[in-house]
């Protein structure tokens, strides 16, 4: 079971905080098929939100084929986002450290890192369109 | 679906000075509503009106589809809590459990106890001694163990600490979830309601400046800034909420149900607290700010 939390001052309306973390979850593996969403009731107990907030978001993750509500019991992953690529996860986490060793011993710090990751990253994307 | 509250043209006055004037509202049932205002905006006497203990001096008001406070059944479908959250100081916790099955037919004791048990309060103890945030949740707990379909509750968190605040918010929302009652709640923090609330009324100077669902209110405002311009030559579906102006520069917060074209313009969305405070300096009462407190 995955637990929510809500930024508010991020600007970002609070049903779409919900969605994003459990798609998060589904990427990194954390849900998988078959699992169980927190229920409605916990989640607006738990955050203080309106439960409505919290049915929207459920509602939406059913829409896109990821969750499905089972009435009285709650509501189940039905989709996952990782898929065979999960499995590429732990050496490229691996590399991903290594890499971020490297960085540090070179002098950069979490700023310059971060700059330089999301510079190449974009850079590496528009030479893929060309 | 029935509206919760439903009034035309509802006013209240006192004397010379009106508490309400004109109030057209149509609140549809399972919404989390925030009224929100200064300090005598006229939420308390809204939320009086809605109980019944309080006549109009002029227009219609139902509650639920019935006539505010007319006779037992129309009262055991609203729970009530006033200002303060008050209770009776002599009583010890368990009498005011005792009092609540003897006044109201649909009394859920099995839901009274189960909460006071979770919340760790002393039966044996006199709501004199309760702190104010157990005194906050004991007075919530009389209130949702009658079983009402809708909650008015009059600033029911004003008083109490962040933590208190915190805690009596997640044991409201828990209640709707649970039983699928209407909430109407009246406050000044606008950060508590801006996570729980999903339909806002913001009321000034005894007016409704503004009422709806929050994600239309905040899909239909828009925070525009560009070069200095009077706002008298914008398109006709734009309606200014307020504005400000600097030698080069004009800022306002609009109304519209369109896209705004102007490329002169830079847009940004609004939150609520921008979207309440736009409202409450376009009364004319910029002083009433002070009375709005914002914390994260």
């Amino acid at each position: 079971m995955i637990e929510f939390h809500l930024d508010g001052r991020s600007g970002v309306a609070p049903y779409l905080q919900l969605i994003h973390q459990v798609r998060q979850a589904l990427r990194l593996g954390l849900l998988s098929e078959g699992d169980q969403l927190p229920k409605v009731k916990d989640v607006a107990a738990g955050l203080a939100i309106n439960p409505n907030t919290v049915l929207k978001a459920y509602r939406e993750l059913e829409y896109e084929g990821l969750a499905a509500a089972r009435p009285g019991v709650g509501t189940f992953v039905t989709g996952t986002l990782a898929g065979a690529s999960l499995a590429a996860h732990g050496p490229l986490r691996h590399d991903l450290q290594r890499w971020l060793a490297k960085a540090r011993r070179a002098g950069l710090d979490d700023e310059s890192i971060e700059a330089l990751f999301v510079s190449t990253f974009r850079a590496a994307g528009e030479a893929d369109i060309a | 679906m029935t509206a919760v509250i439903a009034s035309e043209g509802l006013g209240k006055r006192y004397r010379r000075l009106w508490a309400l004037a004109e109030c057209t509202l149509s609140i549809p049932a399972g919404r989390v509503v925030g009224l929100v205002g200064p300090n005598g905006a006229g939420k308390t006497t809204l939320l009086s009106l809605a109980t019944g203990m309080l006549a109009p001096t002029t227009g219609t008001i139902e509650v639920l589809g019935g006539r505010p406070g007319a006779g037992p059944g129309q009262l055991a479908r609203v729970g009530y809590l006033a200002q303060n959250a008050p209770v009776y100081a002599e009583l010890s916790v368990s009498d005011h459990l005792k009092l609540g099955a003897r006044l109201n037919p649909g009394w859920d004791a099995a839901l009274a106890a189960d909460r006071i048990k979770r919340l760790d309060l002393d039966p044996g103890r006199k709501a004199g001694t309760l702190s104010g945030g157990q005194r906050a949740q004991l007075a919530l707990t009389l209130a949702v163990a009658k079983r009402p379909e809708l909650l008015l509750l009059d600033e029911p968190v004003a008083s109490l600490d962040p933590l208190a605040r915190r805690e009596f918010l997640q044991d409201l929302m828990e209640a709707v979830a649970e039983q699928q009652v209407s909430v109407v709640l009246s406050s000044h923090l606008i950060s508590d309601l801006e996570r729980v609330c999903d339909y806002l009324i913001v009321l000034v100077g005894s007016r409704v400046r503004v009422a709806g669902p929050v994600e239309e209110l905040l899909a239909s405002h828009h925070l525009l800034s560009g070069p200095r311009r009077d706002p008298a030559t914008l398109p006709a579906g734009q309606q200014v909420i307020s504005a400000s102006h600097t030698d080069v520069q004009t800022t306002l917060l609009v109304r519209t149900s369109g896209p705004v074209l102007d490329p002169a313009w830079t847009v940004s969305g609004v939150t609520m607290e921008d979207l309440v405070l736009a409202y409450m300096s376009q009364a004319g009462l910029g002083r009433s700010r002070r009375h709005l407190e914002v914390q994260q």
